[in-house]
């Protein structure tokens, strides 16, 4: 069986033309893989790559070198190469991405934003419609704001209907930057469930959890990203 | 993967010596949002124009996916069989609405217009669709025989999305469809654009100076600057891991809100 996600060799600076020209390294040799069921937790110290690695593996990063694989279906996609087409067409039915921030369109209620993503992931409207509520509600969003646009509301419920939206459809592989950071004890075990469902269905998870109580709950196992820096390179 | 919907190849295009498109090959397809993003006088406008068949490229060429599946030159179509294609199949929504709109005939009588020039000749159809599609760009329907001059300047960007949809085109072009227009009467007009192109499936080429609207709206994008696209790729991935040196300095322009 084919892992869900495989980095192979994988590796990413920044170039900072404004600075003149100044090259970040960020990691290097970057190879670790998550199969389905699997919670691959990514530990190590604030800047070491963590959420770059996440943001590689969803194609919103370019890669210097390397390759990230992902399957969909019998197939398998290199998301470092790919069409912009192809990436896209992937985060449809493929990779569910939740960072910790909502970013949210005007005019859309909270509620229908979850429903959309169910639809871009292949839900029918009324199955859709149904889990948008189920989830909201199993995230203790007060129903009274499942019908506003999310600009107004707190850090937390903001951060509940981002959840929501990247978990609503039946994505193989979930890619978790610290989803749980603005939220209480309460929440956060319902977020550990909903993640623990996820794995039990045979979904993969590279996540970052800094809450340690959330990361027994789900890890499979943790990969130390200091292990990937990069060695000093000339510039 | 099927072929595009439109093409364009190497068009170029100058102003006396001062290039304004060199050698822009792009492409869109149905249900695909294409940002042109850059500052003004990088080529963004032109481009459009030539994409539209306005004006003629120097070299390069555009190749449109016809209704019968068929791909065609545009510059081999012929004037008649391109404002044909431009009033039905295509959509064109303008930053100065005078542009897109005529301003002394009833909002009823703009959006009717481009049903007539498909050939529909029955009054209460074209009525009929015409108090519809005001409806969808959320334009009261008491409205219908109040010409745009008496309306606001976000009621005119709506009334020719209304315009340019009624015939059922498949690409709609946009150029700065919401510059000069408040804040808020920006957002509804963008949360329109994106509901309507996504419900209909539509392929959208926006040219704008905005990179929150191309972000919020658009799937891919295409850098320009001194009339040659610089950078493109999927939209978060440029605007958030820009790689052009120019890129860069767009996306460290932007004022956070």
């Amino acid at each position: 069986m084919t892992a869900l996600l495989t980095f192979q060799d994988v590796a990413k600076s920044f170039t900072l033309h404004l600075r003149g020209g100044i090259v970040l390294p960020v990691v290097g040799d970057v190879s670790l893989a998550v199969e389905p069921g699997e919670c691959v937790v990514l530990g190590g110290p604030s800047g070491a790559g963590k959420s770059s690695l996440l943001k590689m593996a969803y194609g919103n990063y370019r890669c210097d070198g390397g390759a990230i694989l992902v399957r969909d279906g019998d197939s398998v996609v290199d998301v470092v190469r790919a069409d912009p087409r192809v990436v896209l067409a992937l985060r449809a039915r493929v990779i569910a991405y939740v960072s910790q921030f909502l970013r949210v369109i005007p005019r859309v209620s909270a509620l229908d934003v979850v429903e959309a993503a169910g639809r871009a992931g292949g839900l029918e409207a009324e199955t859709a419609r149904g889990r948008a509520r189920d989830l909201l509600a199993r995230l203790n969003l007060p129903e009274r704001l499942w019908s506003l646009p999310p600009a107004t509301f707190s850090g937390g419920e903001q951060q509940r209907v981002n959840i929501a939206r990247g978990l609503i459809a039946d994505r193989p592989l979930l890619l978790l930057d610290e989803p749980t950071a603005s939220l209480d004890a309460q929440n956060r075990a319902v977020v550990a469930e909903l993640v623990r469902e996820k794995l039990a269905a045979g979904a993969g998870v590279l996540g970052i959890f800094h809450d340690s109580e959330m990361r027994d709950a789900v890890a499979s196992r943790v990969v130390d990203v200091t292990r990937f820096a990069p060695q000093a390179r000339a510039a | 993967m099927t072929t595009p919907l439109l093409s364009a190849h190497g068009l170029t295009k100058a102003y006396g010596n001062r290039p304004a498109c060199a050698g822009i090959d792009l492409d869109v397809t149905e249900g695909e949002v294409l940002a042109i993003v850059g500052e003004s006088g990088s080529g963004k406008s032109t481009l459009l124009s030539l994409l539209a068949g306005e004006l003629a490229p120097d070299s390069g060429a555009v190749r449109y996916r016809m209704r019968d599946g068929q791909t065609r030159d545009l510059a081999e179509l012929g004037p008649a069989a391109l404002r044909r294609l431009m009033r039905t199949d295509w959509g064109f929504v303008r930053q100065d609405a005078r542009q897109g709109l005529r301003m002394a005939v009833s909002a009823g009588g703009n959006v009717g217009e481009r049903l007539m020039g498909m050939g529909e000749r029955h009054y209460g159809r074209i009525r009929g669709q015409a108090l519809d599609w005001l409806g969808r760009v959320e334009i009261d329907s008491g409205r219908v025989d109040d010409p745009p001059s008496q309306f606001s300047g976000g009621m005119r960007q709506r009334l020719q999305i209304a315009r340019n949809l009624v015939t059922g085109p498949r690409l709609v072009l946009m150029d700065e469809p919401t510059s000069g227009l408040d804040v808020s009467v920006q957002a509804r007009l963008l949360d329109l654009i994106r509901r309507l192109s996504a419900e209909l499936g539509l392929a959208v080429i926006i040219v704008t100076h905005d990179l929150a609207v191309a972000r919020l709206l658009s799937h891919r994008i295409a850098v320009m600057r001194a009339g040659r696209v610089i950078e493109t790729g999927l939209t978060d991935r440029v605007l958030d891991d820009p790689e052009h040196a120019y890129t860069q300095l767009l996306v460290a322009s932007v004022l956070a809100a």
